[in-house]
């Protein structure tokens, strides 16, 4: 009988061939996926090319150019030349060109491509997402993703657990990336360094798969390895219809051995945002009114998804972007996207005057489609806000839920759903 | 391998986005990336720094994003190692991964200067501080990164495997 072990344990030890692992062991693993984007594939291309020059397996090599695209510039557009060159070469079949493509950690779990029990490599750090889907995922640098194009393996070191567990029930308006800011806050940026993050407890099992992957997508900004999240009725509905390869659920051992367990009451958890210069600078969003903003960006890998989008309409339904602030919204994936025309939340939107794009991770990074001047402020359901994130060095990213982020942008300053004056009963019977 | 040079002296959770900011990732070559590293947190930096110069810093070094350009960019300066009381585990197998000596040693960072001149043994795991006398020990690396490192990082590691 193997050792109690974690879920995370228990993924990467039937990676490894082995029984069992324990904290700390250095184990080789074969990866089920490898993915890069535009920013990191085309060094994780190079080092195939001087590994073996050809992927292990074209169905399992999955490239998404999220980032820059479509082309921001012509060295942009190089790299994306390059990425798309590469996955024509090898017949990689999870190539994703503009117009298909998506933010990559909204887009893979949509189309089913990553599943329960996978172990999953990717040259980005928030990989880490389809840990919601009960996967073992963690972001990795281009050379580490490169060999694993090539060779379908990589090293890990085990990492401990820390079990986090949320009980009891989040208040209307509060959101699964209110539960991670929160998280993060409490434990610090680096509060899970080297660990994996497990998360349990009624209050993350009452969430939806979209709040869920918000969690575990955050889990690298308390610098844990994976935010893994038990496999339950939620998790296989959302998979059924969507990943055809077999998957396989693991739960951690009633015994297994945490590094430690951090008890949250679900009760204590409000609209949070995080302030300027790291995610784990957070305040309850009602102690942010003083903070006045130019920009509001709803999207990104962690909030891009559809309860994103109809979260935010909910509080745009017939009101207007203040005047003083630009509105830019960015639905993460196509699909995302039709939705929320079929919906009638893209009307919303643009009755609102906000700016909605086409997916890409653009402004989270500071790339482009919403670059901050010399001191400007923006509030945006982003992951980080650190020095110069989404533009000069002297600007200011402040994180948050859609909601609040669209409460901000609709206010002129951070706030919350509830300040927002009423809608007219005339707009709301149009 | 040994070095000696200079240290530059940060504080904790210096994050990848400072090291090399977004907006300039769109290009992968080494040389340009040099050019802007630390910009954003120190821009006087890439003015100062010479090669063999070696970078002390607190603890989560190398947080946040996961892009290699951080490490490629440092090595790039002609910072030969990183000393920190810890790294961020991405930046910590991207360092390796890359040829970027690191080396966790949080005696060493409480105790070193910025400007203080440092001499690191990367074999012994020593480093001493020339300007103060004050010697010590980093934590060893286990085997199997030793491997990687001896072998140059992690491709030419492969490279050799699969050859045999």
């Amino acid at each position: 009988m193997a050792r109690p072990m974690t879920m995370a344990e228990k993924i990467l030890a039937a990676h490894a061939g082995l029984d069992e692992v324990e904290p700390g062991q250095l184990i080789e693993c074969d990866l089920d996926l490898v993915l890069a984007n535009d920013v990191t594939a085309p060094l994780a291309i190079k080092t195939v090319r001087e590994v073996s020059g050809r992927v292990f397996d074209p169905e399992r090599v999955i490239l998404v150019p999220d980032h820059y695209v479509p082309n921001k510039d012509i060295k942009s557009a190089e790299q994306a030349k390059i990425v798309r060159d590469f996955a024509r070469e090898q017949g990689v079949t999870h190539y994703y060109e503009v117009g298909c493509m998506g933010v990559e950690h909204a887009l893979l779990p949509e189309q089913g491509v990553v599943g329960a029990g996978d172990l999953i490599i990717g040259a980005d750090s928030h990989t880490c997402t389809y840990g919601a889907l009960g996967a073992f995922a963690t972001g990795v640098g281009s050379t580490d993703a490169g060999v694993g194009m090539a060779t379908g393996k990589a090293w890990f070191k085990v990492p401990e657990t820390v079990k986090v567990v949320v009980d009891g029930t989040l208040a209307p308006g509060v959101t699964g990336k209110d539960v991670i800011l929160h998280l993060i806050g409490l434990i610090g940026v680096d509060g899970a360094l080297y660990q994996a993050l497990e998360f349990t407890g009624s209050a993350i099992e009452a969430l939806p798969m979209d709040e869920r992957l918000s969690i575990s997508n955050m889990a690298i900004e308390a610098g844990g390895k994976a935010g893994l999240i038990p496999v339950d009725d939620v998790t296989r509905a959302y998979m059924d219809g969507r990943v055809e390869r077999p998957y396989t659920a693991y739960q951690s051992d009633p015994d297994a051995a945490f590094a430690r367990v951090v008890e949250i009451d679900a009760a204590d958890i409000v609209p949070t945002v995080a302030f300027p210069h790291l995610p784990s600078n957070t305040r309850p969003a009602a102690e942010a009114r003083h903070v006045r903003i130019d920009q509001a960006v709803i999207g990104s890998c962690t909030n891009g998804r559809l309860d994103d989008m109809r979260q935010a309409a909910a509080v745009l339904r017939g009101r207007t972007v203040h005047p003083d602030v630009r509105c830019i919204v960015i639905p993460a994936t196509q699909q995302v996207y039709r939705q929320c025309i079929e919906e009638g939340l893209m009307d919303v939107f643009l009755d609102a005057n906000c700016a909605v794009s086409t997916p890409t991770c653009g402004p989270c990074l500071g790339g482009y489609m919403g670059i901050l001047a010399a001191g400007e402020r923006a509030i945006a359901t982003t992951n980080r806000n650190f020095v110069g994130r989404m533009g000069d060095p002297t600007s200011e990213v402040y994180l948050s839920s859609p909601a609040v982020a669209a409460a901000s942008a609709v206010l002129g300053h951070i706030g919350l759903p509830e300040d927002l004056e009423p809608v007219a009963a005339a707009a709301d019977a149009e | 391998m040994e070095f000696k040079g200079t240290v530059h002296r940060y504080g904790r959770d210096v994050d990848t986005d400072v090291i090399i900011p977004a907006r300039y990732l769109n290009t992968s070559d080494p040389a340009e990336l040099a050019r802007h590293c630390l910009e954003d947190l120190d821009a006087g930096f890439v003015g100062r720094v010479r090669p063999g110069d070696i970078i002390v810093a607190e603890e989560n070094f190398g947080c946040g994003s996961s892009r290699e350009h951080a490490p490629i960019a440092i090595k790039a300066t002609g910072v030969d190692v990183v000393i920190a009381k810890s790294f961020a585990r991405i930046f910590y197998r991207n360092a390796i991964n890359t040829g970027l000596a690191i080396m966790e040693c949080p005696e060493a960072v409480d105790a070193i200067a910025d400007g203080d001149v440092v001499r690191v043994d990367a074999d012994a795991g020593t480093i001493t501080d020339e300007t103060t006398g004050q010697a010590f020990t980093a934590q060893p690396f286990p085997p199997f990164i030793r491997e990687i490192i001896e072998a140059g990082g992690l491709v030419p590691r492969w490279k050799a495997r699969l050859a045999d």
